[in-house]
């Protein structure tokens, strides 16, 4: 186990370092430049070519590449070329509202989709299955954006139950802190709701119909207990890896929902540097995603081995 | 009791997360009166001198102050000047501080850093340039006066140091203003009548300011960026909101206190509530272009660029960027209606009934082959792609073979300045718009000159144009400075160096409780009071 994720640990180099190259690349060959945002509207051609040269934006690919990749193997990401400020400062001063969006809406999903799954796979084929169903389809096809102004709309402006926008830091209080996520979580957490309590369900199904859960029925035990200690364990394996798979469903989502609740995150740091043509903040950001999952499949892989001890490494 | 224990412990490490990213300190703000202000747009550069952002300028008038200032009769005031002379022969500028100037950091302002300042400015902005190109010499004479010695009279000195919009000539310490005007500053310390606080500043979301109490206006009322500058809360917030819909909604639940510019299509959702006021306080709104590139066919014909002026209807640009007729309005004129510039020789090409024979004629005239024209858009920009979708539906009504390339801004701002033909990656028109300070004369109106491959995007080579424009710099008598603004508008009808395709003004909104907002060009946030 240890030398499996030893193993793994040192395969997310190359992957790592294959993601800088293309992210690298595809930005050197999307048109934009960012001397020209600089220079606004007003500047002329040989204005920009001075603030080009002056921001080495003239070298040669692979120089470019050379530099910022020996920077980034001593740690450095860069200085964002618009506020020069240190690329690490800009994610660290996003990473807490991030962090706390994402893990608000990884809880608010597990805790609400799981049992979804679980109900409606044990009721399958009636009312309460199909109302399951029928949400799952509706918050799977709504998009993020429209829900969010749906419920800024109700819980916010009409209610005035919760703020419209913002963050507020944990240091604040912890309530004006989760009042600020709980409307984000839930538009970004519902089509994820969705996708576990599909997921879930389906696996719940194919373990219901086990022989080793008609046994335990047949021993009288309750049925929470057959569907919670019996079923659920052993249909745990596909519902992590969808949970896994969502975390990549999550970064993309955080763009739009960060945007739309003016939540100062990784999501709206990555769009506004894109826009910009901010490159050392986009290359900083990609790489910090690209990292994220990969470590977070890797933890996917090594919970395999608790919810089913057989799978060996 | 594993469990348990595994639970507390993932609570510390979340807790321990959230802490690490500075999340657990206590913030003392909570009881100054703070201002919540929301931005045209994100303060991502430090430096006015270093980029012509508008909201870089905007964020140079918190926290910098400049020698002089014009005021909205646009005459030129002191600012951080107290008195000044002029030699007879008129070549000579002695400058003398005001008393008790100070820069954030308590250091007084000195001459040196005056000069400094001028001169890193005189590298970037075009009326700098043109200042720097006739000055002999700048000399500090004590810790409060110096002299600026020209080579030959220059009548637009005072203007040249008083200009309102980008770039505006703001006075820095000499340590930081010695910094290569092509390098961005990092420091924020000016004299101006805010502080900002660099610590609190989180890109793309906040900018926070203090109160300078330092700072020590003039008496004069406020008039534009001239005048007294008396900051009436303790602290501002700049919160950037990127979703225009969700400003709105801040804006009515009273989350923010004032939202700088109002898409028109919200203006009726926000005008319904009580608690909030929609103005315009823009006196002199933005101008919209529509720019051509001169250097490769159909465009490079004069007589092309003539047959749209009787294809463009500015009733129906103005509708397409204002979205209400009281927001926009037609400016048939080279220079921005409503300031002194202001010309009305020959707009009757532009005011007159539309004549599509017309257009047809001249551009049969010119040879049109059915050449591809590519107008650039950005979709991203609401203002400039409202612009292009107009445009190519009148291209298209006279038979021209038009096309939209839509991409975003920063994709439209590379691509216009690829100088090859079509085929390799040019362009034939883009549209933009401009603040109205930005052409009120035809030292700083750029779109207006005619210096070939040195002008700006699209090129036009004009030496008429630049005679006159040389000629109206030398004028020392307004009315003669006034006719010549309007030769250069009778032959910029001739050549077309652009075509201003309407005036507009986006509208500001704010909570009841906010008062003394300046009518002006620029957001001040001077002023104002918050009850």
């Amino acid at each position: 186990m240890l030398g499996y994720t030893i193993r793994r640990l040192l395969a997310t180099i190359p992957v790592i370092g294959m993601v800088a190259l293309f992210v690298f690349s595809l930005l050197y060959l999307t048109p934009g430049d960012p001397a020209a945002v600089i220079a606004g509207d007003i500047a002329t051609v040989e204005d920009i070519e001075r603030i080009r040269q002056n921001l080495g934006l003239d070298q040669p690919f692979l120089t470019r590449f050379w530099v910022w990749a020996a920077a980034v193997l001593q740690g450095d990401l860069g200085i964002s070329i618009f506020t020069n400020l240190p690329v690490t400062q800009l994610i660290g001063q996003r990473v807490g509202p991030t962090l706390s969006l994402a893990l608000c809406t990884l809880l608010v999903a597990v805790l609400v989709a799981v049992p979804m799954g679980v109900i409606a796979a044990w009721k399958a084929g009636r009312i309460l299955d199909r109302l399951v169903m029928l949400f799952s389809v509706a918050g799977f096809s709504m998009p993020v954006f429209v829900l969010a102004y749906v419920l800024i709309y109700l819980f916010a402006i009409d209610l005035d139950w919760l703020p419209v926008q913002g963050y507020t830091p944990l240091r604040d209080g912890f309530w004006p802190w989760l009042s600020h996520l709980i409307l984000p979580s839930i538009a970004l957490g519902t089509i994820y709701i969705a996708l576990i309590a599909r997921i879930t369900r389906a696996a719940m199904l194919e373990v219901l119909a086990q022989d080793y859960v008609r046994t335990a029925h047949a021993k009288g035990l309750a049925p929470s207990a057959v569907l919670m200690g019996h079923a659920l364990k052993n249909a745990a394996v596909p519902i992590v890896t969808i949970i896994g798979i969502g975390v990549a469903l999550l970064i993309s989502g955080v763009v739009v929902t960060e945007s739309v609740f003016a939540i100062p995150g990784i999501g709206r740091l990555t769009v506004d540097a894109i826009l910009r043509r901010d490159y050392p903040i986009i290359q900083g950001v990609i790489l910090l995603f690209s990292t994220v999952y990969v470590l977070v499949n890797l933890a996917v892989d090594l919970s395999y081995r608790f919810f089913d001890p057989r799978i060996q490494y | 009791m594993f469990a348990n224990r595994r639970s507390a412990l993932a609570a510390l490490w979340l807790v321990s997360a959230l802490a690490g990213s500075g999340l657990l300190t206590v913030s003392a703000a909570a009881q100054q009166k703070t201002l919540k202000f929301v931005p045209e747009a994100d303060l991502r550069s430090l430096d006015p001198i270093w980029t012509t952002a508008y909201i870089t300028r905007n964020y140079g008038y918190m926290v910098y102050d400049t020698l002089f200032a014009v005021n909205e009769k646009f005459e030129v005031q002191p600012q951080m000047v107290e008195t000044w002379t002029l030699s007879d022969d008129k070549l000579s500028y002695k400058f003398t501080l005001r008393d008790g100037l100070k820069w954030h950091d308590g250091q007084p302002v000195r001459p040196i850093d005056c000069i400094a300042s001028i001169e890193r400015w005189a590298k970037r902005d075009a009326l700098g340039q043109k200042l720097a190109d006739l000055t002999d010499s700048w000399t500090p004479i004590d810790d409060k006066a110096f002299t600026l010695k020209l080579k030959k009279p220059f009548p637009l000195t005072l203007d040249a140091l008083a200009k309102p919009s980008s770039n505006v000539p703001f006075i820095m310490p000499e340590r930081v203003a010695k910094t290569d005007a092509f390098t961005q500053i990092t420091e924020s310390i000016g004299s101006g009548p805010f502080k900002m606080v660099k610590e609190e500043w989180v890109p793309g979301n906040k900018v926070v300011f203090v109160k300078n109490t330092d700072y020590q206006p003039r008496k004069e009322a406020p008039s534009w960026a001239s005048g007294a500058k008396i900051v009436k809360v303790d602290r501002v917030e700049w919160v950037y909101i990127p979703d225009s819909a969700t400003a709105a909604a801040a804006l009515n639940a009273g989350e923010v206190d004032w939202w700088q510019m109002v898409p028109p299509d919200l203006v009726p959702l926000l005008a319904k509530n009580k608690d909030i006021k929609v103005e315009n306080t823009d006196p002199l709104g933005s101008i919209g272009l529509l720019r051509f590139n001169q250097l490769h066919p159909p465009f490079n014909n004069p007589k092309m660029r003539q047959a749209l002026l009787y294809l463009v209807n500015q009733q129906d640009y103005a509708l397409a960027i204002a979205g209400d007729a009281k927001q926009g309005k037609p400016c048939p004129s080279f220079f921005t209606c409503g300031s002194p510039a202001e010309s009305k020789v020959g707009s009757q090409v532009l005011t007159g009934k539309r004549d599509l024979a017309k257009a047809k004629q001249l551009i049969q005239e010119a040879g049109y082959k059915g050449e591809k024209i590519v107008i650039l858009s950005a979709t991203d920009q609401p203002i400039v792609h409202s612009q292009g979708l107009v445009t190519l539906e009148i291209l298209k009504s006279a038979g021209l073979n038009a096309e939209l390339a839509a991409n975003d801004w920063g994709t439209l701002i590379n691509r216009r300045a690829v100088k090859e033909p079509i085929d390799k990656g040019g362009w034939n028109i883009f549209h933009t718009w401009l603040v109205g300070p930005d052409m009120t004369n035809p030292a700083i109106n750029y779109p207006m000159r005619g210096v070939g491959e040195k002008s700006w995007f699209g090129w036009p080579t004009d030496p008429k144009m630049e005679d006159l424009r040389n000629a109206w710099f030398d004028a020392t008598d307004p009315g003669q400075q006034k006719q010549l603004i309007d030769a250069m508008q009778e032959h910029g009808w001739e050549t077309v160096p652009f075509i201003p395709t309407a005036q507009f003004v986006i509208p500001t909104a704010y909570r009841a409780n906010v008062s003394g907002l300046l009518i002006s060009p620029v957001a001040f946030l001077w002023n104002v009071e918050k009850k």
